[in-house]
């Protein structure tokens, strides 16, 4: 179907050098072959857009329980609040699907996604949305049945969304990055496998995050955004090529880039050699991330595990902080799935709905939440101890 | 097609194995170092000797298949069937020698596509649905981004900066587009409290839960209407209510704009992790192309062009200078807004009679 619809203030968008999400809905728009209702949803959510654009505000309306049968997330409902106007998004449900470790694809599978989106969507999608899966956008109820047939029965399956465990994501990790400190792929793709009923049907206060870093540059941002961070670290020396240290100095000034950089001054530079005083290090990233070649993690790789972070809402923005500052991430996880468990139950028992368990952990405190959890408490968990004396002793502690 | 296949369920994603490009498989967890080569192209060397070239290219994430298609046909002729997202949705195609990477630069740029986005750089910005798709959203998403890359593209492709500049869009203060740890970030606000239905409100509703939303217990219940009541001086037009109550609209065509925050990261290079701190309260919403918005971003970009040290980024630049300085470099407006009102906010006061006079 073609332009239904005078759309200036989005022309104005197709515009410019980078690439346009209006020439997008317009190309999906064109597509060819869809049924009729499908046919008119991306050529519909041009004259609503452009309508949105006109008057500064949305016309979306919250979406009411619409799903696949036995699972209670995986699909957002969304219908137009000015269905009679533009009946092609009267239903605009987004279908999540569950993201492959990395972002990786092979092009006939990611083709086959497309086929089905056409018969079975607008043809619009999202790659990825904001939790890392794969958006399928806009359609309509009576078409998510036979998609999640289709699309499971070719091996994909729905990721999270509700209170529930959502898609896990992480960086690249072993597969590209010489910094990895831990199979990031691989245990993405545990988590998931392992938490199929967490993530299909909510059952938590809120929702929760797990996503993994192989290193502290942290490019998959999991300190911000993910209830359980996990980042790849190393205990030991930082490994030296002092000939490649050499090769650098020829090209990059290593005592301003480097050394006075360093947040700990444990380095220096006598122009013939790199001296690190490790015990010193506290594993930044920025001499490793100026030197690719010359300088490489400790060889006793594991992983720290930060939990908390959030956006604002509700009770304002919180950042991962360590509760885990070292632990062995390899298969089958076991000392780390016990972990889990334990911190959702206490989530479960304790936690108001609507509460993310940063927020929790906020209300009741941290040392409650250590003792219950099991935690041993460790100095790597705070910036500094507490200011003030109001603390509780508790039996057991006055014993000790 | 034919009769709709039999449904499996709790299978999860398929194993990310499958789509690894062969050199990728082969040196899993064996890479060495890599170079950044230009702007769209970096190589990663392995152990063994093998090279993987990676080109990059910028998307506007909300992708028609056609693209996607597109995509698919580029990675089959020169990629060998395989291609990756970023976290920031760039594409990304590989090749195993320098020769058929620039092979696939050359079809890449022939076909339209802007090279980009590796290293000390601008890359794609992370964003959010806003009008496009979103109930909640105070601005649109897709828009702002295109306004704004489409001035700062070059930061994409060519120009270097002194550190990478992550820039982020979130349509409302739910901020699924994660702003709070961002460079620059735009957020949409709402300036005025939410209206209540009270009509549609008991049907629509649960009451606990809507009152239990508000972070500053501004709402609580109305009994003889069956519904709530807003005790407006306490209202921060969140807007969470009306997340978890569809009754209590709050979108606001004249009062509805954007916030800009600066100075936030995830990464742990040299200094810790930092949330974004508030640069411009707010600025209305003018679609298509923001211009005011553009405008205050391109001023913070080119204070910190102007005054940071290499590796520096933004946060760290002024964190060095100082935000006495930041708001006199910017010649941003410092105003009520900017000092903290909400949760926690005696930890953002000066203790300390050093600071400069701008």
């Amino acid at each position: 179907m073609g332009k239904k619809y005078e759309t200036p203030l989005l022309d104005e968008l197709k515009k410019g050098a980078f690439p346009s999400f209006v020439t997008e809905i317009e190309k999906a728009a064109a597509l060819t072959g869809q049924p009729e209702d499908l046919a008119s949803m991306a050529s519909d959510l041009l004259g609503h857009t452009e309508l949105c654009y006109k008057e500064k505000v949305t016309h979306w309306k919250h979406g009411g329980i619409v799903g696949v049968r036995g699972y209670g997330g995986g699909v957002i409902g969304r219908y137009s609040d000015i269905p009679a106007k533009f009946p092609g998004v009267a239903h605009f449900h987004t279908v999540r699907i569950n993201s492959p470790s990395g972002f990786y694809y092979e092009a006939d599978s990611l083709k086959e996604i497309c086929d089905l989106w056409d018969k079975y969507g607008s043809g619009l999608t999202n790659m990825h949305g904001s939790t890392g899966d794969m958006v399928m956008l806009g359609t309509r109820t009576e078409y998510l049945e036979p998609f999640f047939a289709e699309v499971s029965s070719r091996g994909w399956d729905l990721g999270g969304s509700g209170s529930a465990m959502r898609t896990p994501s992480c960086c690249l990790g072993m597969s590209r990055c010489e910094w990895a400190n831990i199979d990031t792929m691989a245990i993405t793709n545990d988590i998931t496998q392992h938490y199929q009923d967490e993530m299909h049907r909510p059952a938590f206060p809120y929702k929760f995050k797990f996503k993994a870093a192989g290193c502290p540059v942290d490019c998959i941002a999991s300190i911000a955004r993910a209830d359980m961070s996990i980042i790849g670290t190393w205990k030991g020396d930082i490994r030296i090529d002092q000939a490649e240290v050499k090769e650098y100095s020829k090209k990059m000034n290593i005592q301003s880039e480097v050394i006075d950089m360093c947040p700990t001054e444990c380095m220096s530079f006598n122009g013939n050699e790199l001296l690190i005083n490790n015990s010193q290090c506290n594993r930044c990233m920025h001499c490793l991330a100026r030197m690719p070649k010359a300088l490489r993690p400790g060889t006793e790789k594991g992983a720290t595990l930060l939990l908390g972070s959030k956006a604002p809402i509700v009770t304002g923005a919180l950042m991962s902080w360590v509760i885990v500052p070292f632990i062995k991430m390899e298969p089958p996880y076991k000392e780390f799935y016990d972990l889990i468990d334990k911190i959702w139950e206490w989530w479960d028992e304790n936690g108001k709905n609507r509460e993310r368990i940063g927020e929790l952990i906020e209300r009741v405190s941290f040392p409650k939440f250590l003792k219950e959890v099991g935690l041993d408490p460790h100095p790597a968990m705070v910036k500094e101890p507490r200011r003030d004396p109001f603390f509780f002793w508790s039996e057991e502690d006055l014993a000790k | 097609m034919s009769a709709i296949p039999d449904r499996q369920t709790d299978i999860g994603p398929p194993h990310y194995e499958k789509f690894l490009h062969p050199v990728i498989k082969k040196n899993y967890g064996k890479w060495k170092y890599h170079e950044i080569i230009n702007a769209g192209l970096m190589v990663h060397v392995s152990e063994s000797g093998d090279k993987i070239y990676t080109v990059r290219v910028a998307s506007p994430r909300l992708i028609a298949t056609t693209t996607i298609r597109e995509y698919c046909e580029v990675a089959k002729k020169h990629s060998d069937g395989f291609l990756r997202f970023t976290s920031r949705n760039n594409v990304e195609f590989f090749a195993t020698t320098e020769e058929k990477a620039k092979a696939l630069m050359a079809d890449l740029t022939s076909r339209g596509y802007m090279l980009g986005g590796i290293g000390p750089r601008i890359s794609n910005v992370v964003h959010t649905q806003g009008w496009v798709h979103c109930h909640s959203a105070a601005t649109d998403a897709s828009g702002l981004v295109k306004a704004l890359m489409d001035e700062l593209h070059e930061y994409f492709t060519t120009k270097e900066l002194q550190n990478r500049v992550r820039l982020a869009v979130a349509c409302c203060v739910n901020m699924c587009g994660a702003v709070h740890c961002s460079d620059i970030a735009l957020v949409g606000v709402h300036k005025t409290p939410p209206r209540i239905d009270h009509e549609n409100l008991k049907n629509a509703c649960e009451i606990p839960s809507t009152i239990g939303a508000c972070p500053t217990s501004a709402i609580s219940p109305d009994p003889s209407k069956k519904s709530v009541k807003i005790k407006l001086e306490k209202c921060m037009y969140c807007g969470n209510c009306y997340s978890v109550c569809p009754a209590m609209p709050i979108s606001d065509a004249e009062n509805d704009g954007v916030a800009i925050v600066v100075g936030g990261k995830v990464s742990n290079l040299r200094s810790a992790p930092k949330f974004s701190r508030l640069a411009v309260p707010w600025i209305p919403n003018e679609p298509p192309r923001w211009p005011k918005v553009v405008a205050a971003v391109k001023t913070i970009l080119n204070a910190y062009i102007k005054g940071a040290k290499k590796h520096e980024r933004v946060g760290e630049w002024v964190d060095r200078i100082g935000w006495e300085s930041f708001f006199k470099e910017t010649g941003l407006e410092f105003k009520i807004q900017h000092i903290d009102d909400f949760t926690f906010a005696r930890q953002t006061f000066r203790t300390s009679a050093a600071f400069k006079w701008t």
